[in-house]
């Protein structure tokens, strides 16, 4: 999916950076230390992050979680969760490509589970997310995480810790590069084409 | 993609992406819950021409757990048997809704014929046209060959190049050596084809393998897996061609027993398509072997269609492709 985005170069409008890799980096720890509060701990928590990007968001929380809670051990703690199959809009684009599910040995059973996503737009992945999740096992509770929350919601779905709310319009694109994936750390808005 | 009609086609990347997709099956066939929304409300028709209760049932399997409506079309017993012509057949699975046809028949080049005529929309996946090609067995056996052959760890993404396969018995009426043949090599394998003279089609040095008459030759040059092809009996009578003289003389020659099985390399792997003839082409000492890996092939063949008919069915190839990120 991301290899078809056109790059920056490309699509014309100049990119505003609104996050740089400092603000990213307070923002995941301020939203680790907000699950660790709110879960009273970390015991029982499984951070599982939706590809692509969501993945080394939930590593890195998870390493965060961590740095706090050193009893944490976080192989068993961060997982992916791939939501393709799950998705209302298959037929709307061209075929995507199946990323890897891959759960912590101790699963999800009775587990806090905190979904990690870089932008939440429409809540549709999210959705699907939820749809996943159920066939997967059943945990105590599911919570959300997403470093920007950019608006114009489609399903009644809110996210639990936000790293950024990003007032956007529709025509606009948010775009969140990662050192892991992208080589750098920001986040992009970029104007209508 | 639209079709699958032959392995000639595929791409190199087009052969690695269906492993990778196959593969992303295989682990959601390990959880407790092995169905997938993902094709829900689609309908996938077996129109079955020629008998095969495995083929069909693989199918069948694959697009049940992905929550397609399954209709199986056999000839026995049906309109076909009373006159009814492939077209005819068609036009009324069109008309029904089909969204993929998964065809096997005896005569080569009817899924092409099916798939080019306009006869029906649908997507037309190739499950065996007489002896011309049988893809997702070729591709199973590639996505077998990967995940024993190619190293530790996760395969995604690699090919089988440097790999060398054997691959022995009737390739002359095998639709499953021929998939194979351009499949493996594209994904950068070399193969080796082992028959007596007589079974080995008219034209084979023009295919990218090489050929062999003798087994025990082949066995010593210590191939990465051994592909044992099935052999029918009635081929050795006049009456079925009279392509070599007596079973006993054909397991002598070219079957896979214990002694040819101890001389391979001990990572090497034993496939056969099924179903088997005990005996015949393959004793029970290399059936039963643990290197023998034709149980896992039927597992792994349910993966496979589960990722034809996702990439076949799941997108939609003619919207052009949205920009926005939609997370």
């Amino acid at each position: 999916m991301s290899s078809a985005l056109p790059t920056p170069e490309q699509s014309g409008a100049d990119p505003t950076v609104v996050l740089g890799a400092p603000e990213i980096a307070r923002a995941l720890t301020r939203i680790a230390h907000e699950i660790l509060e709110r879960n009273k701990g970390g015991a029982d928590l499984v951070l599982l992050g939706i590809p692509t990007r969501g993945l080394p968001l939930a590593q890195r929380l998870g390493a965060k979680l961590v740095e706090v809670e050193p009893t944490l051990d976080l192989a068993t703690l961060v997982g992916s969760l791939d939501v393709t199959m799950y998705r209302d809009d298959l037929a709307q684009h061209p075929t995507r490509t199946i990323g890897a599910t891959d759960l912590p040995g101790t699963g999800i059973d009775g587990k806090v589970v905190v979904l990690v996503d870089d932008v939440l737009f429409s809540g549709r992945t999210i959705r699907a997310a939820l749809d996943a999740i159920s066939d997967l096992g059943r945990p105590r509770a599911v919570q959300l995480a997403a470093l920007v929350d950019r608006g114009h919601r489609e399903l009644p779905i809110r996210a639990d810790f936000v790293g950024k709310n990003l007032p956007t319009s529709t025509t606009e694109r948010v775009r969140v590069l990662l050192e892991e994936t992208d080589g750098r750390d920001a986040v992009l808005i970029e104007g209508a084409r | 993609m639209k079709h699958l009609l032959s392995t000639g086609s595929l791409s190199h990347a087009d052969a690695v992406r269906i492993l990778d997709t196959a593969g992303q099956m295989a682990a959601t066939q390990a959880r407790e819950i092995k169905k997938l929304p993902t094709l829900r409300g689609r309908t996938v028709v077996n129109l079955f021409f020629e008998d095969s209760t495995r083929t069909r049932i693989s199918f069948e399997t694959a697009a049940k757990r992905l929550s397609a409506d399954v209709i199986n079309f056999s000839a026995k017993g049906s309109s076909v048997s009373k006159g009814e012509s492939l077209k005819d057949t068609a036009l009324t699975l069109q008309a029904m809704g089909a969204d993929a046809v998964v065809i096997r028949h005896h005569a080569s080049g009817a899924p092409h014929t099916l798939a080019h005529s306009g006869w029906t929309n649908g997507a037309v996946i190739n499950a065996g046209d007489g002896t011309h090609q049988h893809p997702t067995q070729a591709l199973l056996d590639a996505y077998t060959l990967r995940r024993h052959l190619t190293g530790p760890g996760d395969p995604s993404g690699r090919d089988l190049a440097g790999l060398r396969v054997a691959i022995v018995g009737d390739v002359l009426h095998s639709r499953v050596a021929r998939s194979n043949v351009q499949l493996l090599h594209t994904l950068g394998a070399e193969v080796t084809l082992v028959a007596p003279p007589t079974l080995l089609p008219v034209g084979v040095e023009s295919w990218p393998a090489e050929v062999s008459y003798h087994l025990d030759e082949v066995v010593d040059t210590k191939p990465d897996a051994i592909m044992m092809l099935r052999v029918q009996r009635e081929r050795m009578s006049s009456a079925g061609g009279g392509f070599f003289p007596s079973p006993l003389e054909y397991t002598r020659g070219y079957g896979l027993d214990a002694r040819r099985l101890a001389a391979m390399p001990d990572h090497a792997i034993v496939l056969h398509p099924g179903p088997m003839n005990r005996g015949l082409e393959i004793s029970a000492d290399a059936a039963d072997s643990p290197r023998a890996v034709i149980v896992e092939q039927v597992a792994n063949g349910v993966a496979v269609r589960m990722a034809v008919l996702y990439l076949l069915l799941a997108g939609n190839e003619t919207t052009t492709n949205e920009t926005k990120v939609d997370a």
